[in-house]
């Protein structure tokens, strides 16, 4: 699997993504600087996670109108895989690849801890290595990770399975007393209508080896370079 | 020279801008006639406490600095030590007290951010922050927004930077009401042969200015944390800076990407007293003289005069010397990253800081003469008297409470509460290379990065002890800073040291640096833990009252291999517990006198270096040989409270055998040099073995078990109680706000 990972000024978990990549594909990513206008050929574009352009107008909004992400978005639409996470996913979400709005965390404090997810939809590439329901844990750090859309659209959402993680209790209770962020129906992360876009707020990518305590988000990984190589 | 139009300078000008009727006279004869406006303002600076050091300087020089692992001690940006293989650890901690209290939120962000720049100018990347943060009483009206405020400023600019804050501590206390302290640490890593420093050489070599632009914010701040608080300080918040930190993680990589040239000779940021602290010990270093043409600096604001320029404290700015003809390759990678790139001025051979600005000159003086002449003073000084040792009748547990509620009351009480709240708004995680952070181990640990092996950082300071015994309570830092590196397996490379005290012109307060000092010094000397870095903070008054004396440590140590730590958590059921070192049950000045007895009276725990250094090897090695499961240091709160931190971390229990019949002194005592250690059943013999070859008392406390602390008299206190309480206070005092 050949991957890129896009580099906005204030970018700064883009080593944890590349460490990440390299450890389940073998290869070293792409690293493409957001002034860029080309990306070279690949099958999985990583938007990492960061405070691009320091976040100081809305999260996401400056970088979803760099240069690089035109070409983002024509590869997305050629069913390239896009990944975002945490600043990755504002600015996906800013850019029109995924639906909906980031907002200030419910409590407007960043927020970093371990929670724990219920993958809910195992029919892509990203998820295929979990199984339906299954709990995982993933770090999350973030002070912009309240999730929100119209009441019809999450409906849509849920109905055609692109919800594809929610934060919920380690017994899978969703209840809303385990959502770090305030998010609309607990959810941490969205995939388009194909499920070849992935956005999610809590990071896989400091969840791979037994130096981080947890491996739970290197069969993200693993699922990623099993369907692309 | 060309006198431009400035103000007239006075005595009484002087004496606002913060120089002694004494000091004013020794710059007329320096400079043979009157300075200028300018000149004035940056003399008063460079002699200003901040700057100067003129209190401290004499005892500073009694710290030991040196040892094999030192590759640059204190006198630069930040201190540098050896970490083997051609690694250099870079480190320093650093206050932001007085603009902290006036503008928390914006305080503590700035602090961080002259912190990293002091270690990055160096040419290492953070990789680690910290911060040891002292607050008054809960109940001070002002507390709740003064933790609220600091701990988002922290949050908002480490967390941008993608810096991740590993560690810490929070202690509470009336003495701090109206002066709070927020200590920052920083620790970066370089190759030891790529470390820049700031003595500017070559003679025509371009001074280069990079990162924001300068504004009019903070002048005048380095002569505001050298005075006194009064009612009326918080009318200075126009002199506390705004932090970007958005620009300094662009200055950050711009740099290192720079770093990677051969175009650098000399490199400084731009902190306190800005431009003229920068450019006058970059040249003073090199024994060179500087001229800055101040129509070049990048400015935000119109109309600035060059007494504004020179003095202002904007942030994310850095001072580069170039070697002749970079500026091109210099610029580009500034132009990349954008960020503002001027290049000001150049280096002279006479020794003078000249300052031009609308064809005029502002600014004509020697800097040798002004720089040696900083004034040095021996201040009066009183020894503390030794306090009164506590009667015998102390150590007899109270009949009218059980043992659950005691041990419930300690860990819930503010300074052992636990601190989520406040860590979980900071990014621990960002790079992925932490293996341990807050609540987790008695040091934040963080692997090097594309490496296995590992560094672990500690802050430490009881101020309670240095109050009641200052010589005493340095030295119980220092240890107990060896022992938290210890007890996670690192060896203790050195210290960076954080003197924050009241007015050093009063003799008591005096008394107390110097005392502080004496212990420091013994302890580092004893543990081969030199100090290589530092920051004193004085004048920590409010209408007369000081703070408690706060000599905050923080310290580096290594692991050969990050994996090697462990943390204080209990994993297993039936591990082994034994205590390491022995217990005297001192409860002088101890968590239970204050808590439950309602007394903060006693002397110290006294502080056996020796004893400090076996106990510590015996335990590193133990750690390092994989035979500890968990480990935890005793200190606040003695050996239950421990105990009991090792069973919340861990959710199993334990049941204690071995503390039949033990009285306050043994379950609340903090004597030193001991820790508890969990071992696999099997291995328990094997390490009371070694500790017997080592001399080293070790006694079984009994076996984890379960999901409460049994064993004295049947009583079990539950985990589930103490963790509610221990998570509870926090969060519940922060929400009483909102």
């Amino acid at each position: 699997m050949k991957a890129a990972v896009i580099v906005f000024p204030g970018s700064n978990r883009e080593r944890d993504a590349v460490a990440a990549l390299e450890a389940a594909s073998g290869t070293k990513p792409h690293l493409v600087w957001h002034r860029d206008t080309e990306l070279p050929k690949v099958d999985l574009i990583l938007v990492p996670g960061g405070f691009s352009y320091g976040d100081y107008l809305r999260s996401g909004a400056m970088a979803a109108h760099s240069p690089i992400m035109r070409e983002v978005k024509a590869r997305a639409d050629q069913g390239v895989r896009v990944l975002g996470i945490c600043n990755g996913f504002q600015i996906i979400t800013e850019a029109g690849l995924l639906p909906g709005a980031l907002m200030r965390n419910a409590k407007l404090k960043f927020v970093c801890r371990t929670v724990h997810l219920r993958v809910e939809n195992t029919d892509s590439a990203f998820t295929a290595k979990y199984r339906k329901g299954q709990i995982v844990r993933y770090p999350v750090a973030h002070g912009d990770g309240n999730y929100w859309t119209d009441a019809e659209a999450v409906k849509r959402l849920d109905g055609e399975g692109q919800v594809a993680f929610r934060y919920v209790s380690d017994e899978s209770r969703d209840d809303g007393a385990w959502n770090p962020n305030g998010s609309l129906d607990d959810i941490a992360g969205i995939f388009n209508a194909k499920r070849t876009v992935l956005g999610l707020m809590p990071h896989p990518e400091d969840a791979v080896s037994a130096f981080h305590g947890n491996t739970d988000g290197k069969p993200l990984f693993d699922g990623l370079v099993e369907a692309l190589s | 020279m060309t006198t431009a139009q400035q103000p007239e300078v006075s005595l009484e000008m002087a004496r606002e801008f913060g120089l002694s009727e004494g000091e004013y006279n020794s710059a007329l004869e320096i400079l043979g006639r009157k300075p200028t406006y300018t000149e004035l303002g940056i003399i008063s600076v460079m002699w200003s406490e901040h700057c100067s050091y003129k209190s401290s300087k004499k005892w500073l020089m009694t710290l030991p600095t040196t040892g094999p692992q030192v590759i640059c001690g204190p006198g630069e940006n930040a201190g540098v030590v050896d970490a083997g293989d051609g690694d250099a650890i870079i480190f320093k901690m650093e206050s932001h007290n007085h603009p902290s209290y006036i503008e928390p939120f914006q305080g503590a962000a700035t602090g961080v951010g002259g912190i990293l720049r002091d270690v990055f100018t160096m040419g290492a990347r953070p990789i680690a922050n910290m911060n040891a943060l002292r607050f008054g009483a809960p109940d001070h009206p002002k507390t709740r927004h003064l933790v609220s405020g600091v701990v988002a400023g922290i949050a908002h600019y480490g967390n941008c930077v993608g810096v991740p804050t590993i560690g810490g501590e929070t202690n509470f206390h009336p003495a701090y009401n109206g002066n709070i302290l927020v200590n920052a640490m920083t620790v970066g890593v370089a190759k030891a042969d790529r470390i820049f420093y700031s003595a500017a050489a070559g003679v025509g070599n371009p001074v280069v200015y990079v990162g924001s632009k300068t504004g009019r914010d903070g002048i005048h701040g380095a002569t505001m944390a050298s005075a006194e608080f009064s009612e009326d300080s918080e009318e200075k918040r126009p002199t506390v800076q705004v932090g970007d930190p958005f620009t300094e993680k662009l200055l950050i990589e711009a740099c290192l990407e720079l770093m990677e040239t051969d175009a650098i000779v000399a490199i400084q940021d731009m902190g306190a007293a800005g431009l003229t602290s920068s450019s006058v010990e970059m040249a003073g270093k090199g024994g060179l003289g500087i001229e800055l043409v101040l129509d070049d600096v990048p400015m935000r604001e119109e109309g600035m005069t060059p007494y504004e320029i020179m003095l202002s404290e904007s942030q994310e700015r850095m001072l580069i010397i170039l070697k002749p003809g970079r500026e091109d390759v210099a610029r580009a990678i500034f132009e990349k990253w954008e960020l503002d790139f001027a290049v000001i001025g150049h280096l002279t051979d006479n020794g003078k800081l000249v300052i031009k600005m609308h064809g005029q000159t502002w600014c004509d003086m020697p800097i040798a003469p002004v720089s040696n002449a900083s004034p040095l003073y021996d201040r009066p000084w009183e020894p503390t008297p030794a306090a009164a040792e506590l009667e015998e009748s102390v150590r007899a547990l109270p009949s009218d409470k059980t043992l659950g509620d005691i041990l419930e009351k300690i860990v819930a009480c503010p300074d052992q509460a636990s601190k989520r709240w406040i860590w979980e708004q900071y990014d621990s995680l960002v790079n992925g290379d932490t293996r341990f952070m807050s609540g987790q181990a008695d040091a934040g640990v963080v692997r090097l990065p594309g490496q296995t092996k590992g560094i672990a950082v500690t802050t430490d300071c009881t101020p309670r002890y240095c109050l009641a015994d200052p010589v005493r309570g340095g030295a119980q830092a220092v240890a107990e800073a060896y022992r938290n590196l210890s007890a996670v397996g690192a060896l203790p490379l050195a210290v960076t040291d954080n003197m924050n005290f009241g007015n050093p012109e009063k003799p008591r307060i005096m008394g107390q640096f110097v005392g502080a000092i004496q212990g420091m010094a013994d302890a580092c000397r004893a543990l081969d833990f030199p100090v290589v870095s530092g920051n004193v903070s004085l004048y920590n008054e409010t209408n007369g009252e000081a703070i408690l004396p706060t000599p905050a440590i923080g310290a580096v140590g290594l692991l050969p291999d990050a994996m090697m730590a462990v943390g204080i958590a209990f994993k297993n059921e039936g591990d082994t517990i034994l205590l390491i070192g022995e217990t005297k049950g001192h409860l002088g000045q101890s968590l239970y006198l204050r808590e439950i007895l309602g007394r903060e009276d006693g002397p110290p725990p006294p502080v056996d270096l020796d004893v400090e250094r076996r106990n510590g090897d015996f335990v590193r090695g133990i750690v390092r040989e994989g035979l500890a499961v968990s480990s935890h240091d005793i200190q606040d709160g003695g050996l239950l409270v421990t105990v009991a931190e090792m069973a919340m971390a861990g959710g199993i229990g334990a049941n204690l055998s071995g503390l039949d019949g033990a009285d306050a002194g043994v379950l609340f005592g903090e004597d030193q040099g001991r820790y508890v250690l969990a071992v696999r059943p099997e291995n328990a013999a094997a390490v009371q073995e070694k500790a017997k070859a080592a001399g080293v008392p070790v006694t079984v406390l009994g076996k984890t078990n379960g999901t409460a602390l049994t064993g004295r008299g049947g009583e079990a206190i539950t985990i589930a109680r103490l963790k509610k309480a221990n998570e509870a206070w926090l969060p519940g005092y922060m929400a009483a706000a909102e």
